[in-house]
Parts: C-alpha cells; structure tokens; sequence
C-alpha cells in the first residue's frame, strides 16, 4: 500500500532485529550459553528473601503531610526568562512533578516542555555543589568576609570599578534590590545578557515607538495570522497560551466549521511554520523583504517594498485582501531571529489593522541594549576599568558573542565572582563560585509575559550549599538576609496595608498576584522605519536559532531535553546544520556528512541535516550545543553555533561558505523508527472538503464490523477508558512526552541507544510530511498506547504479563515480564518499549528522588509501555469510592492530557455518553489508525483540517 | 534406561515441590516471626490491656494508601507524663529531644511493585484483623498472613468470605452473629464490593 505521506527523505530504517548485541563484550551465542544454566536455577528466585527495610515516621509531622499522599504548591518556573505558572507536585517534600496552574495567564493548566523538564534540572547531580574560593572549598561565611573586604575596597569610588552581568530580570524584587545597589554605588554599572534574546523584539519597539514596550497578542481574537520567522506556538514566554488560544479557534465541530488561518514565512520549518495553512521557506533576507512588501501593500506610510522576497504577487494580494476582510482580527508575529527592522514593521502593520495587540510597560525589571552594554563591558574589561565583576547566572563565555572574545576580556579583571548553577565554561575563569540555588529550592518572585507577577515558592530546601541572586545582592550590600526576608519586605513595601498577610497568604497559594497584570498602555505613534541597511543578499546566508529545549545551552545537561526529539527533524543529542533538499545537492552534501561553516575567519564544524521545507542557500544551526562544560550528560552534544555569532549579527549573517570535510558524525534522529510500513495514517484536508461531505473519513477508512473476532467480545460494566487526539490541535511542542517521562519514571538511553532505534519515550509526536520536499505540509500526530480491544500483544505474551483489565486497559506487569519482547514484535503501532539495558538510574541519589513513587521503576530485560496513566486512574478510582460516587468527567487525566496547551488529547470515560471523550470520539472526524487490523484501539484520532486560502495555489 | 528417567522426573518433580513448599513457608515470607523493634512496643499491652483504638496511632488509615506508623509526637502524648523515665522508652525521648526519628523494622513489607491501599479496604468492611491478626495479643509484633499473591487474591476473589459491617472494622475480636457467607454477600452487595483481579489493581 502506498501513501502520499512521508516521514523522511531517509529510506525509513528496518525494524530492528530484536536481539541482543554484544552485550559486555559476550556474542549471542555466550550469552544463551548462560542463560541455560540460569533458567535452571531460575525457579529458586523464589526463595528470594526480602531484605529487612526500616520505616522512619515523622517526629512531629508537618501540617498537611500524609505519608504516601502528594501535596501541590503553586509557583512560577523562572528558568526560561518570564515566569510560567506551575503546581509542583510534592512526595514527601521532594517535588517530583511540574503541572500547569490553570489561574495562571501564562499556563491555563498547561506547560511547556521546559517547565516540565525543570524538575530533573533540580536534582542534575552535575550542579555546583559548594562554594569555591581561589583556595579550593570554602565557606559562605569565609566569602561573605571576602565580599565585604572587596565591597568596602570599591565603595570611595562610589563602585566606578564594579560591574554585575545577570541574565534578564524579569522579577521586580531582584530589580529594587538592583537600583539599591546602584543607589549606593552609583559608578557601578549592572548589564543584563540572554544570547538567546530576545534582542529583536527590544530593538524593534525601540524603532517603531522609540521606547522599550512589552506586547502581545490576544489569539483569542485574530482570525487570520501572519507569522514572520515566529515559533510562536512552541517557543516563547507565552506559547503555551499562543497554542491555547490559536487552537480555540480551529476546533471543528459538528456544524461548526470556522477556523482562523495561518500564514508563516521562515527559513526552516518549525512546529508553528508545520501547522500554518500557507506557508513559503524564505531565507532570513527575504523575510525582511517579505515584511516591506506586506507593510507597503496595507499602506504603512513610508513603507515601501524594496528587493523582492519572492513571493508571488498574486498570493501577497490574497493575504492583503484576507487581512483586509479581518481586520481587527488578523495579527502580524515576527519573530525573535527576524531582524529588529521587521519588529518594526509588523508593529506598524498591526497598528494600521489595529491588530489584537496588548502594549503594556516592559515586563523586564530594566531593559537596555544587551548586545551593547555587553560589547561596552568587555571594552571596559579589555581596557583594564573593571576590578570586580559579579556574574550573576548566565554563561558569557559559552555565550557571548564570538567577536567580543569574552573569556579573555575577563581574565584582566581582577576579582571575578560568578553565581551559578553549574561548573562550567564561564566557572573556569572566576576566581570565586557561588552556587546558584534553582527556582524550586528558594523564594523569589517575577513576571509573566503579561506583568502578572508571582510569587516563586520553594519546595525543597537548597540540596546544596547554594544561595539565590537575592542573598547574594543583599550580601554585596552587608546585609545578611534570607531570600524569604527580601522578597517579603519588598512586597510589604509595595502594598503597605493592614491585611498584608492574607494578601501574600493569598498570592503564595494562588500562584500568582491578583491583577497585577501591567495596564495596557497606548503605543506612541509609529515612527519613520529606518531604510534597510544595504546587505548583501547573495550567496549561503546562516541563521541561528535558539534550541526549542535546551534554548541557549542553560539546559544542556538535562538528558530529558537532549533526547528529546527535536519537532521536525526529530534530533536528538546534536544540533545539525540544516541545508534544503537542493542546496544540499548543490553543495554535494548528504545526511551526517561533517561541514565546515566558515563565517568571516571563524569556522565551526557541524553535520549536515537535510531538511524538507527549509529555505535554499541557506544554513540553520541552533544554538545550545557543543557545550565543553556542561556536565556529563550535555559535554559534547552537538556544533557550538555561538563561534559564529557575532555582536552585529546575532540572528544570521549572509556571505558564509560551506565546506564538505569528507567526514561523517552519526546523528541520532527518530525520524525513521517505527514506521508504520506505508500505511495510511494520518489523514489531513482542507476544511472544504469536511463541509462539502463530513463522511469522508469514514468513506476512507475500513472499519470492520463489530462482531469480526474469534474472541469474546469484553463486557465493561464499569468504567471504559479511552482516548481521542484531535490532530488539528496538536502543535508539536512535545510537551507530552517529557511530561509522560516524567510522571512515569521513563529512563534517558543515550545517544548510541537512541540510534540503535532504543529510545524510551512512551508516548511520541511523529511527524509526517506531504508533497514536495520544497515545501511540504507537515502533520503531527501524537502516538500513545492505543489500548486496542483485540490486542495483538496481550495474546502472544507467554508469561501473561500483559493482560486486559477490567476497565479495557491493556495492563503492562513488570515483574511477571521475561523479555521474549514477541508482543513488540506483534505491535502494529510500535508502542512497545524494552529495557536492552539497565536504563534506569539506580545509583545516584538525586535522581532517584526525582522517581515518582507510584509508578515502578523498571530494571533491565523488561517491557514497558504507556498505559493510560493507570497510577491516577487506580488513584481516582479509590477516592471515588471511598466518597461513594463516580468518578467526574475530567478528575482522571493521564499526564500527556494535562499538559497539553491545545487540549488536543481527551482522555476519559467513553461508557459515560456525556463525556468530553465520547463526544469527541462522537464526531465524524474520529478514525482508528489502521482499521482494517481490527485491533480496535480504545486511543482514536480526529482527521486534521486545515485552511489554506483557497486563492493560493498549493 | 527408564529408571534414570523416572529419577530424573522424580528429581525435577521434587525440586519444583520443595521450591514452592520453602517459598510459601514462614522461612521466605516472614509470616509469623515476632521481630525485634528499638523500643519493645507491645500492641498487646495498648491495644488490649488499655483499649486504645488503632486510629489513635495510625491516623490515616482511613483516607490514605499508608496506615501510618506513629510520630514520636504520638507517643508522647502520654508519655511524658506516663512511664517518663522508664528506661525501655529512652529512644522515644531521644527522638523527642534530638528530632531523629525512631528507625523501626518493618514488619508488613510488600514488594516495591505493589500497589497496596489502607483507605479502601477500610472503607469496603475489611476488618485490621483480616489481615494483621490479633493484634491485640500479640507483645512484639509479627506478620499473621503469608501477604503472598495467592493470599491477596484469595479475598479479591471472594470477598464474601471476609467482609464485616463498617462499624466493626477496628474491633479486634469481631465474630459473625450468623452465617459469614450470609453476611458477606449481603455486604457485598450493600458496599458495592467489586472482585477485582486485573493486575492493574495493584501493578503499575
């Protein structure tokens, strides 16, 4: 059977032969030799003793502890700039888990991928364990003295030789603590860095407004959607709610057919640019282009089209015409690696359509030009001016710029003091190490991409000596406070009223601060756009992203996000050069052949990756990769793309060549696992096609008739668990993944795993592409466990360890598995994952605390697959008959549902008519994958519907 | 020739016998050994010299997976005022003094792929004595039931045979007035006692 679907310019990989390796060095043939005289002695395991276990209860038990029972704290992740909304689960006092907070603007119930990930960012057994001095371990109290010595030695000057880069600060505690500081040492100067930006977005309010403003964009109300080089739906401080408001407005139903429409232009395909109803790959200079001829056509005065994007003319008048008919509804998203020129412009469209844009005052605590002040420090530094920098987070000599050469800069300061997490490339060159405390152990507070503010909680005491930015300021200021102490005393400060305590009672518990969104606020009148500076526009031109997992590197240690699949290209433990199809021919360059990057004198080395959809002549390499301290999970993973950043082209840069070095690097991608053999699987068209005849799904789809088995059919008195996956929702974010590998204790393999076909992950996003490799659709399709009603699995099993219980589930028992691995064999959807080895870390002791308690921790030579999330559902299931009732519609999610910005998976009760489920399943969309196997998965899909202008040839 | 097979058989036959003999027996299982605490607490004395209900102690039988093991808070509630200089209690003490938690042996110790809840079975009618014994006669404490699989799905399977009214859960010395498989199948109907077997019930 063929399809017009395809996954990969790759020839798909055959499944692997289940057998074991070398294994330690033994063949095959060694290792059944021992198996013999082990299955012999196998029934003897059953004289096992138990070993004695202790059980150490409380002394005096804390309020609310229940042994074996979690508590939720709300909170705020911090880690990736402004503040997502969270409820950490909390075992005991050790937080396993990080949930959405549904109040929160920001999250609404759900997360993103990293707020997921931070949890094992927590117990990364790599961290800065205690603080170093010039002679080795030291002491807080032996650096608070160094600290005031060298305070004091700076303070006649009033702080003229003292500097401090942090990071971006978006929490407004930390900022007065700041402008204190800077109050009492006014010489001194306070730079912030983010390599990852967001740069553009700054620069270009300061073109269109001329001041810093913060926006952003009500989705809820744009019904056409212009994306200029934007990851909006993935990436950002407010994709989650940017997914959860654009998919809003794309959920067909019934009769309910409208959709809002989506048209992006990039250079490579993202998850956003994959969903978009129309797009064209476009090199970084003819976004700008494209962004001119957009403004000229909507009559932005001044704007006028110059070098020609390439873009049809007659497509750009479908879209002046389709914003046009919208108006107010429609909404131009540049994004972050756009130049700052067309921030601009797309602010002075949306001004002209009075695009559902929020303006408010800046989230940041003090926004400045980072580029420049960083530049400014490290002509300062070079110049012998500064006697004593503080880095505060961040990772400048990984990061910074390439031309400002910042390690060497650095070591002409005298006294370099550096607050961080990790014992990395910017700890090699300090003189003193201060660990950072994560977002989870200490208070703190900071804003979301709105300004609304919460109050960060801790839910474990520091595991280390470490300290947070807070103490360290009030240190540098003499003043021995606990991070608690400061952030409360600033709040008193700001609501000096008498019911204070209830008020921050209130805000700790809710997760965030009751209207303290920022006001929106008029923008000023759009000023004159600058002409474009002539640039060269021929030749390979080199874009840089920042990763979707491990952004600028922050997280290049946390083996969650290295293996995580990328969204497209499906990645995993490197970042690749990405070339499209034809320029890949035209350089002669192939999968995994090592390039050289060559960028005015500075040469980077990275391994090509062909990618459908990606613009010609162009590279794409994302930042965060071939970290040389990063850890022992993230040290050498990937290309370092920052050697070829400089301070004047941060996002690409045009002039590069490309060399084939004639070696290859093996890169680890999923793209090709688990095919599913050419089948029809996923099913996309355009929303016409739904109103003109709603059965085509099932037109197309072979349901065999109900009573088609050898078997008895089962009877569910009880509860029936199913799910539905609505396919236009999904954005590709991934989200689901870690969130199931962390709820169910899913090991990290390894890259030499993941490219034996290894991999863990219960629940994946494959995705699929249609038509040419130019520019194909992309689909995603979220794939769990289907819990088939005739599983294939449940009857090849010898041992019967995987059963279907009572409620449809097809149970996975770990200890009654011996590994023959035949129901994997027998798995039409390739769900089925194998522990070859011992996977699962049994040794280092954060990780374990990282374990969620209710799941089992699976050991070496097991099966283990998704089932539903079964822990919750036995969870709910006890509560709901201890209170004798039901349990609702919605108290049991599995935790891919709950984490889901674009709730496109419903999980529930299908025997209750009026479920969320089953009336999703209920619409004319829903299809089981492969049918006609009559295997009858309980987990079905919605077809995907998309709107492309219908004016716009495909 | 055909004697060496029937020895072998034999052979094979008794091994696999013995095995499962040794590994039900109270030598694997623990069932019925009386084990050594740091402090000699006697459930005998508590529970059946002085009346004290095992809710007092183990508060959170009744809403949670785990029947907790006291707080040394517990103990002294009395304690400090009761035998406050016995030497048997001077651990209680340490631990009150210090903050360390008293370390006792685990006595009831499923394996770690075992799911098993309290509140539910308290909730369904499924008396402490069905499981733990009596108790309230026993000076050190020790496992009463095998907790071997069989045993569990024993009652899973006829939970008629074991159920008693809500109200006589926590008493120790509960007999039917009647006829138990009378009771219990009312009960089971009354409670709404479901005989689950899928393994998921206690295996994730």
């Amino acid at each position: 059977m063929s399809t017009e679907y395809w996954r990969s310019l790759e020839p798909s990989l055959p499944t692997p032969d289940h057998g074991p390796d070398e294994v330690d060095g033994s063949t095959r043939r060694e290792i059944l030799r021992r198996m013999a005289a082990s299955l012999s002695l196998a029934g003897l395991v059953g004289c096992t003793k138990q070993p004695t276990e202790t059980i150490v209860p409380y002394v005096r038990p804390p309020e609310e502890a229940v042994p074996g029972t979690v508590l939720y704290f709300a909170t705020a992740v911090t880690s990736a700039g402004p503040a997502q909304g969270v409820l950490v689960e909390s075992h005991e006092g050790r937080p396993t888990k990080v949930e959405g907070n549904p109040d929160h603007p920001a999250s609404l119930g759900a997360t993103d991928v990293i707020s997921q990930a931070s949890v094992l960012s927590l117990y990364d057994p790599d961290r800065l364990q205690s603080i170093r001095g010039p002679q080795g371990n030291a002491t807080w109290a032996d650096f608070e003295i160094v600290l005031n010595r060298l305070m004091d030695a700076h303070t006649a000057d009033g702080g003229g030789r003292v500097r401090i880069l942090s990071r971006t600060v978006y929490s407004p505690t930390l900022g007065a603590q700041m402008h204190t500081l800077l109050t009492r040492l006014p010489n001194a100067r306070w730079i912030q860095y983010d390599s990852a930006g967001p740069h553009s977005e700054r620069a270009g309010s300061q073109l269109a407004f001329g001041q810093y403003l913060n926006s952003y964009y009500n989705l809820d109300a744009a019904q056409v959607i212009v994306a200029l080089d934007s990851d909006f739906l993935a990436c950002g401080p407010a994709s989650t709610r940017y997914a959860h408001d654009f998919a809003a407005r794309r959920r067909v139903r019934g009769s309910q057919t409208g959709m809002n429409r989506l048209y992006s232009v990039e250079a490579s395909m993202t998850s956003t640019g994959g969903k978009a109803d129309n797009r064209w790959p476009l090199r970084p200079s003819q976004i700008e282009s494209f962004a001119e001829e957009l403004a000229a056509a909507l009559g932005v005065s001044g704007a006028a089209p110059g070098a020609p994007s390439g873009i049809d003319a007659r497509a750009l008048a479908s879209i002046v015409a389709d914003i046009r008919q919208s108006r107010e509804h429609s909404v131009v998203i540049p994004g972050e690696s756009a130049s700052p020129r067309v921030h601009a412009l797309a602010h002075a469209i949306n001004t002209v359509i009075a695009a559902p844009v929020v303006y408010t005052a800046p989230i940041e605590a003090h926004p400045q030009d980072q580029i420049g002040a960083l530049r400014t420090l490290t002509d300062e530094m070079n110049g012998g001016h500064v006697g004593l920098l503080f880095i505060v987070g961040g990772n400048p000599v990984y990061d910074a710029a390439a031309d400002l050469d910042f390690a060497a800069a650095m070591q002409k300061v005298a006294q370099r003091i550096y607050m961080t997490e990790h014992n990395n490339e910017t700890a090699v060159y300090s003189t003193w190490l201060v660990p950072e405390s994560h977002s989870l152990e200490t208070w703190s507070d900071t804003r979301a991409f709105d300004g609304t503010v919460s109050i960060v909680q801790p839910l474990i005491a520091p595991l280390y000596e470490s300290r947070s930015a807070h103490e360290l300021l009030a240190a540098m200021m003499g003043e021995s406070l606990t991070a608690y102490q400061i952030v409360r005393a600033y709040w008193t400060s700001q609501k000096p009223s008498d019911d204070f305590e209830q008020w921050w009672r209130k805000s700790v518990h809710d997760g965030l601060v009751a209207g303290s969104a920022l006001p929106a606020v008029t923008a000023p009148a759009i000023r004159t756009i600058p002409a474009r500076a002539t640039s060269q526009t021929s030749g390979l031109q080199i874009q840089f992203r920042p990763d979707p997992y491990i952004l600028d590197g922050r997280f290049a240690n946390n083996g969650w996000l290295q293996e995580l699949p990328r969204p497209m290209t499906k990645l995993t433990w490197d970042n690749a050069a990405l070339l499209s199809p034809r320029t890949a021919t035209q350089l002669g360059l192939r999968n995994h052949q090592v390039a050289e990057i060559e960028h005015r004198g500075r040469k980077v080395e990275a391994a090509v990756w062909v990618a459908p959809g990606q613009a010609d002549d162009t590279v794409v390499l994302n930042l965060g990769f071939g970290r040389t301290r990063a850890g022992r999970t993230g040290t050498g993973a990937g290309f370092d793309a920052g050697k070829l950043r400089f301070s004047d082209t941060m996002w690409h840069a045009s002039g590069i060549t490309l060399r084939n070095t004639g070696r290859e690097y093996p890169l680890a991608t999923t793209q090709m696992h688990h095919s599913m053999e050419g089948r029809d699987i996923v099913i996309s068209e355009p929303v016409g096609t739904y109103i003109s005849n709603s059965d085509f799904v099932h037109e197309r789809t072979k349901e065999p008739g109900p009573r088609l088995t050898l078997y008895k059919p089962w009877d569910y008195t009880g509860y029936a668990w199913g799910m539905a996956i609505d396919q236009t929702a999904c954005v590709n974010c991934n989200a689901c993944v870690i969130a199931c590998q962390a709820e169910n204790n899913i090991p990290v393999v390894g890259k030499d795993q993941v490219l034996a076909q290894r991999y863990m992950h219960w629940l994946r996003v494959d995705t699929y592409f249609k038509g040419s490799s130019d520019n194909p659709s992309a689909h995603y399709q979220p794939l769990p466990c289907m819990q088939c009603e005739n599983a294939p699995c449940e009857l090849v099993c010898p041992t019967q360890a995987t059963n279907h219980s009572r409620d449809g589930l097809n149970d996975m028992v770990y200890n009654r598995c011996v590994g023959t691995r035949y129901c994997s064999n027998n798995c039409p959807y390739k769900v089925r994952r194998f522990n070859f080895l011992l996977y699962s870390d049994w040794q280092t002791p954060t990780l374990k605390m990282q374990r969620n308690p209710d799941v089992t921790v699976r050991s070496r030579g097991v099966m283990e697959k998704c089932t539903y999330c079964v822990q919750r559902i036995r969870e709910a299931e006890i509560r709901a008959r201890r209170e004798n009732r039901s349990i609702r519609d919605g108290e049991v999610v599995t935790a891919c549902a709950q984490v889901c910005p674009t709730q496109s998976i419903i999980f529930g009760n299908i025997n209750d008519r009026q479920s969320k489920v089953a009336q999703t399943k209920g619409e004319k969309l829903n299809y089981s994958l492969l049918a006609e196997l009559n295997t009858r998965p309980r987990t079905t899909y919605l077809a995907e519907l998309r709107n492309p202008n219908p004016e716009i040839p495909a | 020739m055909r004697g060496v097979i029937l020895t072998v058989v034999l052979l094979i036959a008794g091994t696999f016998w013995a095995i499962t003999g040794v590994s039900g027996s109270g030598y694997v299982t623990m069932q019925g050994v009386p084990r050594e605490q740091p402090v000699p607490f006697s459930h005998e004395h508590h529970v059946g010299g002085l009346g004290i209900d095992c809710r007092y102690c183990h508060t959170t039988v009744e809403f949670a997976a785990n029947a907790n093991i006291p707080a040394t808070k517990i103990c002294m509630n009395c304690h400090s005022e009761m035998w406050a200089a016995s030497p048997t209690l001077a651990p209680v003490r340490e631990s009150w003094r210090t903050g360390q938690s008293i370390v006792w042996t685990r006595v009831h110790d499923l394996p770690g792929f075992v799911y098993f809840n309290h509140s539910i079975h308290v909730q369904k009618g499924i008396g402490c004595a069905s499981c733990h014994g009596r108790v309230d006669t026993m000076p050190l404490m020790w496992q009463n039931a095998p907790l071997t699989m069989s045993w569990c799905l024993d009652c899973h399977r006829h939970p008629e045979e074991h159920v008693r009214p809500r109200d006589q859960v926590f008493n120790m010395s509960w007999k039917p007035d009647g006829s138990q498989q009378e009771l219990g199948k009312r009960l089971v109907k009354e409670y709404g006692i479901e005989s689950l077997t899928s393994c998921s019930t206690c295996h994730r």
